[in-house]
């Protein structure tokens, strides 16, 4: 996209006197340099949670879903919360670089190549989610309408969780395929500057003979409006989606019309927290402090405590709606879920989800670098138990007193999570050696507008 | 013959010295092979297509391919008949009427066998007179595929042949006789007059032989006090249908109380039914320590002491003849027994009064209130001799033993190794006898004491005859060849008689010449029962106004130990049952246990708890229960309506002798059973430790909803509107109310139900006593897996039917309604919710059975990926168990939660070492219903196969279906007539009656589910204070 004038007064977006070589060297480095004994032992940690979980699912295959801390009442608890705050995760890296991309926002050009990785490693690790819990996951594929020979059977279109299915699996693909051809120019630089021929081949693989002309960047720039026009519903469309999984049900609880706008902002919300998480690891560990700058955090700092309040908002009308509504299993249903046995789940989301974003109001602390690292993680923690306090609180006391009991997780429940999460780093990890993380193609386009080189000298005429 | 015939090739072999001939003979082929050509030439070899290593690959390939082809399944060798039967038809069900009378429980049966094995009990209802099969006897097929069951006779612990058996056991008798020495035959409570005359003739010709009857639960009181006021040891008959009013002072009248089965009559008193214009039910005053099923169906339930229900007992006695009144009663019982008396007084002949309490005296006195009372409820003209057991004989003969007197002892039926409290020294003086003979199916306690042990059959393999009243004679057949060498313990009398007859022959001579009266003896067999209209009667002649001054004098030391049987293992005869170790207590709802019942003040007092871990599993303390010299360390469980100053515990656990690990379950409260009296003195002292109960219901109270267990009070009932007392609720649509019931609050599209079956099955609350027997005849219909303690403590059980237990927080339910509705604040709600989590000290308790309602408009099958579960043309909600992936969203989605998930592969499996895992156990599968396997979803279908094969049945006859043809397993071994099932379709029926009845309604009907189950409100008939 062309470069637009800029005002003097607003920050630089890419700082440190950057020419566009630096940039090039700067985010290359990670590719051509070697691993240091930090990321081995960061790797070697998140490679054995991931070996550890998957111990914990062949397990779970091979011996049944009775493994789990399940029982008759509550049929879903660890699984479909990690499946959901996975996908929420995921949200964040489409709405950085489709919507953001339509607004012209272009801050999120230093953050958008991370954001789509973690979204699309994320989306993987959710992905798992649905499958295991089956109680025979070898028959998995009998939720995809696949003509075949076994009588009439098809699927039934009117579950939520085939809705799931298709939602998933599109954003899954759309997701890649916007993320790769983000990749192609960058794929392409580290392709022109590898020596080693192996390398040379693998980069110019993935690059998919990306040459440079006038009509490459012409075609690539079309793409990605139309691509991120087809992205933007999606960010909204995935998780309704998956709201309806619970709003279409007949539960005290789940059976909720404002579930959709509360699921999509909640993903938001916990996709940039989730962001903020990776990059302030990152731009410390990669050096890439000049491109993901202070600003940046504050910027998704600000979307963060925005969605936090409108979580916050959401939590309490569903409260004033459970009153409204005169029925007394919907009443009963909030009231267990604020003083029941698990208000500390309740609570803990409250204090993580609604509390702590704003602190954000405060200039000094949405800054701070330290505190927004804390704050993220805080506000992960927080939506996982939000989906923990929908699943299983409503769960464990629906309508018949009768059948009311409790849930606890086993060794495999929280195995199969950790697990899942050192899948996640594995996945990044590599990510962040072996692709350009930062889409240089695209902050070369601003470094003759926002880059602080360039201002000064601006400034000064 | 041989063909000489010689063909010539060529005129050449005419010379046979020709090289060319020789040549021919010598070599395979005539010409030289081109193999030079073929191998020799490298650069052909080379170019061809197929080289070495291609022809090694397909000769490897094949082989495997042949030797894969080579492999089957596993085989499983089944033998055909070389004559085949003409009554057994492969797929078609054979019933066979019998009986059965184990010693405990009596009652007429029918049993449905396929292919030749029995699988089913069903109720035999031509002959109903104790009431239906209750969940024992529902379970007691399983019983006999027992893999611990004795499979021969046995000497010393070694396997012997029956005709070692008998000959020396014959000779050792025969030198008995010789030497005087006194035999004693210890057995059951037969109640068989064969039995009895075979004895007879035993004794005739070994005179040295006493025969004593011994019950390991004892109503030798009862008998003693019968004998006294009407000359015969003998218990009476109740028929509670005819009662307006019944008082029973510590009688668990819906549970083994003399013998059982009264249930039947008492559920039909209980239905609200119109008499001059007004609806009329039994009003049931209960006085009793524990909470009985009886004192949880009551209308009023007085928790007191066992001294105080004897002092009850004499105050009814007083106030009702007019005598002058002199006990101290408590302000409320006094109350409660005066409204008992006015009741009494005005029901006349229709008023009862029963007592549980072990002493003469107070079966006298309830004797004498019910002769004052001219009560019809009582017939003592018609006796049963289902318990018979002496309590002083039995002493006398452990005495005897000890001594030496008694030098021989041959048991049956029975043991009293286990059973008795003073076993030890049983089990030592059964080591010293000369004689030791048990006649026992398992090489159980006793047995193992014996120096022989003759294998008897199961009551489903054998012949018999019982009288279960004196007017109701009852047949037992043999209903399978027997699985063992065993022999029943009348035959082997027989063989020591030198009879030629077996018992068999036996019991038809006796019924043709003593019961028949002329009738066909085929007849009889066929229904399995003979009703003999002969009576005699009895003259009441007992003056009791010094047992009611006996009463009056009772009082306890310390705490009363009520000990009692339950509902599942009953004595303890069948704990090698899993069906019934899983069976939940009605009342409790723990399964796999049994445990001290302490009151909420009892508890408190000694810092005794209940709790529940992070996974709802319940937990509690150890207690060390002591009594005399005896102490026992038992789990408590703090019991709503325990009497305060009671403590009760339940028999028959504990057993270890031929029995599984997984079912070696509980204490042995038989240690306390002294002087064969259920109450017992007690002291209590908290021990450590923390027990793990497996309880199938985790909250207790009903928290004041309203719409799911309904109720009213008969006074409203009769004079409001139905309106009023069962309303049906409404949402607003326009600003309208509008009945959810209603079309035009349908999100969906009716179909057109009115073609062909539509079945639906109604539930009355007034008349579910919450006996069980419908959950295990829905265990054993539809191969449900026993999943084990530990399972059930994770919330897994896999019943698809459950009997949910309410108790009420406050005293009454309409109590709990009016406090939640009184709720005003935001703050007030957060305490009140909370306090009525716990059940009221005293709670009025109701019964709901709950499985799949069938819903019309069904959650479930909306929500399943891979449409698994959808809808029915007949209004089943269908479960195809092949099609689940095992999502357990239905499950989640489902209001009821009557789905039950397959967490494990619960059969063929060693983990779930219960019936299904070996192979004499899956003999009892029903073949009509698949098994289901791991990761599959599973729930009740309304007995889909039972309703098919009715109406196939009736295709290929050419006819209409009957009313009552159509069964599910519930509603046909409800003998309550609580569960009425049918097809709503044909107007006729009763089931479409119930439909329209006022009292009606659907479970959680707001949500608008439309379900095909129905419930009855319950009407109570308690005092309005």
């Amino acid at each position: 996209m062309a470069s637009h004038y800029e005002a003097p007064i607003r920050k630089p977006l890419v700082t440190g006197n950057k020419s566009y070589h630096d940039v090039t060297i700067d985010i290359v480095a990670p590719v051509e340099g070697t691993a240091n004994k930090q990321w081995w032992i960061v790797f070697g940690i998140a490679l054995s949670a991931f070996i550890w979980g998957l111990g914990c699912i062949i397990y779970t295959i091979s011996t049944g879903i009775g493994t789990w801390g399940l029982n008759k009442t509550v049929g879903w608890a660890w699984d479909i919360t990690n499946f959901v705050w996975w996908v929420g995760i995921g949200h964040a890296g489409t709405l950085i670089s489709a919507v953001l991309l339509l607004f012209r926002q272009k801050w999120r050009m230093a953050i958008n190549r991370s954001a789509e990785a973690m979204t699309i490693f994320s989306v993987i690790q959710a992905g798992l989610f649905p499958i295991i819990h089956m109680g025979r996951p070898w028959l998995a594929y009998w939720v995809l309408p696949i003509p075949n020979q076994f009588g009439s059977l098809w699927v039934n279109f009117n579950s939520p969780l085939l809705w799931d299915v298709f939602a998933i699996s599109t954003y899954l693909s759309v997701s890649l395929v916007f993320w790769w051809t983000g990749l192609l120019p960058d794929f392409a630089m580290i392709r022109d500057r590898a020596v080693k021929p192996f390398q040379k081949r693998i980069y110019g693989l993935l690059s998919f003979g990306w040459s440079g002309r006038a009509k490459d960047w012409q075609r690539f720039e079309e793409v990605s409006l139309v691509l991120a026009g087809l992205a933007t519903p999606l960010v909204l469309s995935v998780h309704t989606i998956v709201s309806f999984d619970f709003a279409t049900s007949v539960i005290p609880g789940w059976h909720t019309t404002i579930f959709p706008p509360y699921f999509v902002a909640g993903a938001i919300f916990s996709g940039f927290a989730m962001v903020n998480t990776l990059l302030i690891i990152m731009r410390k560990v990669s050096n890439l402090e000049n491109y993901i700058t202070i600003q940046h955090i504050e910027l998704m700092n600000i979307v963060i405590m925005i969605t936090g309040s409108i979580v916050g908002v959401a939590y309490i009308t569903e409260l004033f709606i459970a009153w409204y509504s005169g029925v007394e299993y919907e009443q009963y249903a909030f009231l267990n879920r604020a003083t029941g046995p698990y208000w500390w789940a309740y609570w803990s989301m409250m204090t993580c989800n609604v509390f702590s974003p704003q602190f954000m109001w405060f200039k000094r602390l949405r800054t701070s670098i330290m505190f927004s690292f804390i704050i993220s993680i805080v506000v992960n923690i927080g939506m996982w138990f939000e989906r923990f306090v929908i699943i299983v609180t409503s769960l464990h006391r629906d309508y018949l007193p009768s059948s009311w009991t409790m849930f606890s997780p086993t060794f495999v429940d929280i195995g199969i999570f950790i697990g899942t999460i050192g899948f996640f780093f594995v996945l990044f990890l590599l990510y962040a050696r072996t692709f350009p993380v930062i889409a240089q193609a695209e902050v070369k386009s601003i470094l003759k507008t926002s880059g602080d080189k360039f201002k000064k000298t601006h400034s000064d005429e | 013959m041989g063909n000489q015939k010689k063909y010539w090739k060529s005129d050449a072999e005419l010379n046979p010295e020709s090289d060319w001939v020789t040549n021919l003979q010598h070599k395979e082929f005539v010409e030289k092979l081109p193999e030079d050509a073929f191998l020799g030439d490298k650069e052909t070899l080379e170019s061809s297509a197929t080289s070495r290593r291609d022809f090694l690959k397909y000769v490897g390939f094949s082989t495997a391919a042949a030797s894969l082809a080579a492999c089957e399944g596993p085989v499983y060798k089944s033998i055909p008949y070389v004559v085949q039967p003409e009554e057994i038809r492969p797929g078609v069900a054979n019933y066979y009427a019998t009986t059965i009378a184990d010693g405990f429980d009596f009652a007429s049966i029918l049993i449905k066998t396929r292919e030749g094995r029995p699988i089913k009990v069903e109720n035999n209802t031509d002959a109903q007179h104790k009431g239906h099969a209750n969940a024992r006897v529902q379970a007691s097929v399983l019983s006999m595929y027992d893999s611990l069951r004795l499979q021969g006779p046995t000497q010393a612990g070694m396997d012997v042949s029956w005709s070692t058996f008998t000959t020396n056991t014959k000779k050792e008798l025969a030198s008995m006789l010789q030497a005087g020495d006194e035999v004693v035959l210890l057995t059951q409570s037969f109640a068989s007059p064969t039995t009895q005359k075979i004895i007879s003739d035993f004794q005739a010709k070994y005179p040295n032989v006493r025969h004593v009857v011994y019950d390991a639960v004892s109503e030798s009181a009862a008998l003693n006090a019968f004998e006294k006021a009407y000359g015969r040891r003998a218990l009476p008959t109740y028929d509670f249908a005819k009662a307006a009013v019944i008082v029973s002072v510590g009688a668990d009248i819906l549970g083994d109380w003399q013998g059982g089965g009264h249930e039947s009559g008492y559920a039909k008193g209980r239905i609200p039914h119109k008499s001059h214009g007004k609806a009329v039910m039994s009003k049931h005053y209960q006085f009793e320590s524990n909470m009985s099923l009886s004192g949880a169906n009551a209308d009023v339930r007085v928790p007191i002491t066992p001294a105080a229900q004897a002092h009850v007992l004499a105050a009814i006695y007083e106030q009702l003849t007019g005598i002058e009144v002199s006990v101290q009663l408590e302000p409320k019982t006094q109350k409660a027994v005066n409204r008992a008396v006015a009741q009494l007084k005005v029901a006349g002949s229709k008023g009862i009064v029963v007592t549980g309490l072990q002493t003469e005296e107070a079966q006298r006195v309830a004797l004498a209130i019910n002769e004052f009372l001219l009560s019809k409820v009582i017939d003592t003209n018609v006796t049963t001799e289902i318990r018979q057991g002496d309590a002083d004989a039995v002493n006398k003969v452990i005495e005897g033993l000890s001594k030496g007197s008694i030098k021989g002892i041959i048991t049956a039926g029975i043991n009293p190794a286990y059973t008795l409290p003073n076993a030890a020294t049983f089990v030592e003086a059964v080591k010293k006898a000369k004689l030791s003979i048990a006649f026992s199916m398992k090489k159980d306690e006793t047995a193992l004491a014996t120096q022989w042990v003759a294998a008897t059959p199961h009551f489903l393999e054998s012949w018999g005859d019982v009288s279960l009243s004196s007017r109701h004679f009852s047949l037992v057949q043999p209903t399978i060849k027997p699985l063992f060498d065993t022999k029943q313990f009348q035959d082997v009398l027989l063989s020591w008689l030198d009879s030629g007859n077996s018992y068999r022959d036996e019991i038809k001579l006796y019924w043709t010449n003593s019961i028949l009266n002329g009738n066909s003896w085929n007849k009889a067999l066929h229904d399995g029962f003979f009703t003999a209209m002969s009576d005699t009667s009895t003259i009441y002649s007992d003056n009791v106004l010094n047992a009611v001054e006996a009463l009056k004098r009772s009082q306890h030391k310390g705490l009363a130990l009520n000990l009692y049987t339950k509902t599942g293992i009953g004595d303890g005869q069948q704990a090698n049952n899993p069906w019934l170790q899983e069976f939940p207590d009605p009342i409790t709802r723990i399964s796999w246990d049994n445990y001290l019942t302490v009151s909420k003040a009892d508890a408190a007092s000694l810092d005794l708890y209940n709790v529940n871990q992070s996974d709802g599993a319940l937990d509690g303390s150890y207690v060390k229960i002591r009594n005399g010299k005896n102490s026992l360390i038992v789990p408590v469980l703090i019991q709503p309506g325990q009497a305060v100053g009671t403590v009760g515990l339940a028999l028959g656990y504990g057993k270890t002798a031929a029995v599984k690990t997984e079912m070696q379950i509980g204490v042995n409260a038989y240690s306390l059973y002294h002087n064969f009296d259920l109450v017992q003195e007690v002291n209590l002292e908290p021990v450590s430790g923390n027990h793990e109960f497996a309880c199938t219901q985790l909250h207790n109270t009903l928290m004041g909803r309203g719409d799911i267990v309904k109720e009213t009070h008969l006074e409203i009932f009769n004079t409001k509107d139905v309106k009023y007392w069962n309303p049906v609720p409404v949402v607003s649509k326009n600003h309208i109310e509008t009945p959810v019931t209603s079309p035009e609050v349908d999100m969906w599209e009716e179909f057109d139900r009115s073609i062909g079956h539509h079945f639906n099955l109604s539930i009355d609350l007034n008349a579910c006593t919450g006996c069980g027997a419908c959950v295990i005849a829905c265990h054993a219909e539809n191969n449900v897996p026993v999943v084990g303690k530990r399972e059930i403590r994770k919330s897994r059980d896999m019943h698809w039917l459950r009997i949910d237990r309410y108790y009420s927080a406050e005293e009454t339910f309409e109590q709990d309604l009016n406090t939640k509705d009184n709720i005003s604040s935001l703050g007030e709600s957060l305490s009140t919710f909370g306090e009525m989590e716990d059940p009221s000290s005293n709670p009025q308790v109701t019964f709901q059975p709950v499985m799949c309602q069938h819903c019309n408009h069904a959650p479930c099958e909306t929500v399943c990926p891979v449409a698994a579960t959808s809808h029915g043309r007949q209004g089943q909600n269908h479960m195809a168990y092949n099609r689940c992936v095992g999502t357990r969203y239905c499950a989640n989605n489902c209001p009821y939660k009557v789905r039950r998930f397959n967490w494990f592969l619960y059969n063929q499996n060693d983990e779930f070492d219960y019936y299904m895992n070996n192979d004499l156990g899956r003999m009892v599968l029903n073949p009509d219903v698949v098994v289901r396997s791991r990761g599959v979803m599973e729930k009740c279908s309304l007995c889909i196969q039972k309703t098919q094969k009715t109406i196939l049945d009736a295709k290929l006859k050419g006819r209409e279906i009957q009313d009552g043809e159509f069964q599910t397993a519930c509603s046909s071994a409800c003998g309550n007539e609580a569960l009425v099932f049918g097809d709503i379709n044909d107007k006729e029926s009763r089931v479409a009656e119930l439909k329209e009845n006022d009292r009606m309604y659907h479970l959680l009907e707001s949500i608008g589910t439309k379900p095909n189950v129905m419930y009855q409100v319950k009407v109570r008939n308690n005092d309005i204070s």
